[in-house]
């Protein structure tokens, strides 16, 4: 199907793949059998209209939502066969996510929210906030350790939601619209980052954003209209 | 998730809501003080009433006509005076046997009077009970054989009626008659506020005429030892009904009454312990309700633990812990105020409040379990949330 640019395994696959939700007996036809592979180290954009299913994508890609039907491998392994244990130890090492509004633990230290997934990964104290400096160091915040989300600017609190995603070392990051809440200098610093930690570790990347300069600069794009894939540039 | 953050995260996010939080507690608190004080009352009168007992003397049996039963008073009587030296002689020792008639009289000396317990006794209730003389002598089986109008005043009374006068040698006058102040006993203090100084003993020949009567109320006989009171027991039953056919005597040793005394208090002090036990229910309740406003104000958070890895027993353990941990602070304030109360009770008051050790144990076990069983529901309510649709919640 696809030929990603990068080492070529599939990172994440769908292959038509559907979301219907049911509200109140009216069926909501989210994905209407979408099929895409990600490979490792990918660098992918969605864009689409709102409500054509861009973050119904994300949240299957991520394992934190079933497809209605058609197949889901993550690293390999299809989604359906999997317990709500073994969701979760997928979402915990293979999937880093990056929300728009940020989702860091108000009351807690950038420390300490980017060692969250280390504490459901079963990682010892010590080495949860090695690797969570580490992860601070590498977004540029090596001077915001023990920062609140409240004491920091809207782009400092999406590069710790970055660390955050990158502190398990995933295969995966999905970034649905992150930055949408920032400025533009801060949203060019969160892509500059995205960007680079792609390049250096050969993370693949999948980024919703309705910024069509963010979505160029991309390798890859994945145009969505109406739960289907318009268009794939990187499909063969 | 280990046991440690999860135990970390519930009580930072009970630190964070400080006042909600000890204001759930206090229903637990209430609960558990309550139950610890409660219990601490109910035991302290068990203990108090036990010992009081035991204080009487000691191989007691105390023979009273008809059935035995506590707090009915004794039916139409068949004892008789003479029944003393019948019984003394199944006992072998005449001295052994003491009589008891008694009656609520007024006793008056001037201007000064009060109602108190008047016993006609004879000259063995020394010999059968424990209970020193302060002042003077008790009766003598002449005042008995006589009908001597002699008293022996319990030392509350006698302050009452003499203030610091010295009683020995001075008249009461009892329902109107005059009689003699002999002797005084030592004080034997109070029990539940009712001070038991107030008795007054006069020879039960003397008693019988004074009150119209011709029977005896109750027979107490001190068994030689230990081991014979058993067997002592059933042979004072069937000499009396040898003695009175077709009649029914009772015969209760001193264990039997502090049996039965434990069974009620016992009974009592458990009834107070649930009584207390339903506001400990409510304040479980309480925490329910709390605990649900927490997860669904924590919705966001709970999406966002369970995208970043955790899974559905992680989120219902921390939200458990969060809950046990509001019940068993509230738990452990309840058994510091409940102690503290009891103590208090103690030292101010006449309640002999003895703070059990298995109450606070259980006070304690059952403010962990109020927790958990109150802290399911809405633990497994967070536990099960789906994580997207958790997200999207503002
Ligand atoms: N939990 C849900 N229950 C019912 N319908 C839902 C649910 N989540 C999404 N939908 C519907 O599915 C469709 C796709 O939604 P989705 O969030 O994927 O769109 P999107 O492309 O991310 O839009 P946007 O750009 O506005 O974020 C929409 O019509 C939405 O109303
Ligand atoms: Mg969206």
């Amino acid at each position: 199907m696809t030929a990603g640019p990068a080492t070529g395994a599939p990172a994440v696959e769908a292959i038509d793949v559907t979301r219907v939700y049911s509200l109140e007996g009216v069926e909501v036809q989210a994905l209407r059998g979408v099929s895409i592979r990600i490979d490792e180290g990918e660098y992918v954009a969605v864009v689409g209209p709102s409500g054509s299913g861009k973050s119904t994508l994300m949240h299957l890609l991520g394992c934190l939502d079933r497809p209605t039907s058609g197949v889901l491998r993550i690293g390999g392994r299809e989604v359906a066969e999997l317990s709500g244990n073994e969701l979760a130890a997928l979402r915990n090492s293979r999937v880093g996510f990056v929300f728009q509004s940020f989702q860091l633990l108000a009351r807690t230290t950038a420390v300490d929210n980017v060692a969250l997934p280390l504490v459901y990964g079963g990682v010892g104290r010590k080495e949860r906030r090695e690797r969570a400096v580490q992860a601070l160091t590498a977004v540029g915040l090596a001077h915001r350790l023990g920062h609140r989300p409240a004491q920091m600017s809207g782009g400092e609190q999406q590069r710790v939601a970055i660390a955050r995603a990158l502190v398990t070392d995933p295969q995966v990051l999905l970034a649905d619209e992150p930055t949408g809440n920032l400025d533009s200098r801060s949203g060019g610093e969160v892509m500059a980052i995205l960007e680079r930690l792609n390049a250096e570790r050969q993370v693949a990347v999948v980024l919703v954003t309705h910024d069509h300069e963010i979505a160029e600069r991309a390798r890859r794009q994945v145009y969505f209209r109406d739960g289907l894939i318009e268009r794939d540039t990187g499909a063969a | 998730m280990r046991f440690r953050e999860a135990f970390g995260a519930a009580f930072d996010a009970l630190r964070a809501n400080r006042l909600r939080s000890a204001l759930t507690m206090v229903g637990v608190i209430i609960g558990v003080a309550s139950v610890v004080m409660l219990v601490a009352i109910g035991s302290g009168a068990k203990q108090e009433v036990e010992q009081q007992v035991e204080g009487l003397g000691s191989n007691l049996i105390l023979v009273v006509p008809g059935e035995f039963s506590f707090g009915s008073a004794p039916a139409v009587s068949r004892l008789k005076l003479d029944d003393v030296d019948y019984l003394g002689r199944v006992v072998g020792d005449r001295q052994a046997v003491a009589a008891t008639v008694t009656s609520s009289e007024e006793v008056r000396v001037g201007t000064r009077s009060e109602y108190v317990t008047v016993s006609g006794t004879n000259e063995n209730v020394p010999l059968v009970f424990d209970r020193p003389l302060a002042r003077g002598r008790y009766l003598s089986a002449g005042d008995v054989a006589t009908r001597r109008r002699v008293a022996v005043l319990g030392s509350e009374i006698a302050t009452t009626v003499f203030g610091d006068l010295d009683p020995l040698g001075r008249q009461i006058s009892v329902a109107g008659v005059r009689f003699r102040v002999i002797g005084v006993f030592a004080p034997l203090g109070s029990a539940f506020g009712v001070s038991r100084d107030k008795e007054v003993d006069v020879p039960v020949t003397a008693a019988q005429r004074l009150f119209g009567v011709d029977r005896i109320d109750a027979l107490a006989i001190k068994a030689p030892t230990v081991d014979s009171v058993d067997e002592l027991q059933g042979r004072l039953v069937a000499a009396l009904e040898q003695k009175y056919p077709g009649q029914k005597f009772s015969a209760v040793t001193q264990t039997q009454i502090l049996g039965t005394i434990g069974t009620i208090l016992g009974l009592l002090t458990l009834v107070l312990a649930a009584i207390a036990g339903i506001s400990l229910l409510v304040g479980g309740v309480g925490v329910s309700n709390i605990m649900l406003v927490s997860v669904r104000e924590r919705t966001r958070e709970i999406g966002l633990r369970k995208a970043l890895g955790a899974r559905q027993q992680d989120i219902l353990l921390q939200f458990l812990i969060e809950a046990v941990l509001l019940t068993s602070i509230g738990g452990l304030i309840g058994i510091g105020i409940g102690v503290g109360a009891a103590l208090l009770a103690n030292t101010f008051t006449s309640l002999p409040a003895a703070v059990a050790w298995w109450s606070i144990a259980l006070a304690f076990g059952v403010s962990v379990g109020v927790g958990v069983f109150f802290g399911v529901f809405p633990a497994r309510r967070a536990g099960r949330l789906d994580p997207v649709v958790a997200l999207r919640t503002e």
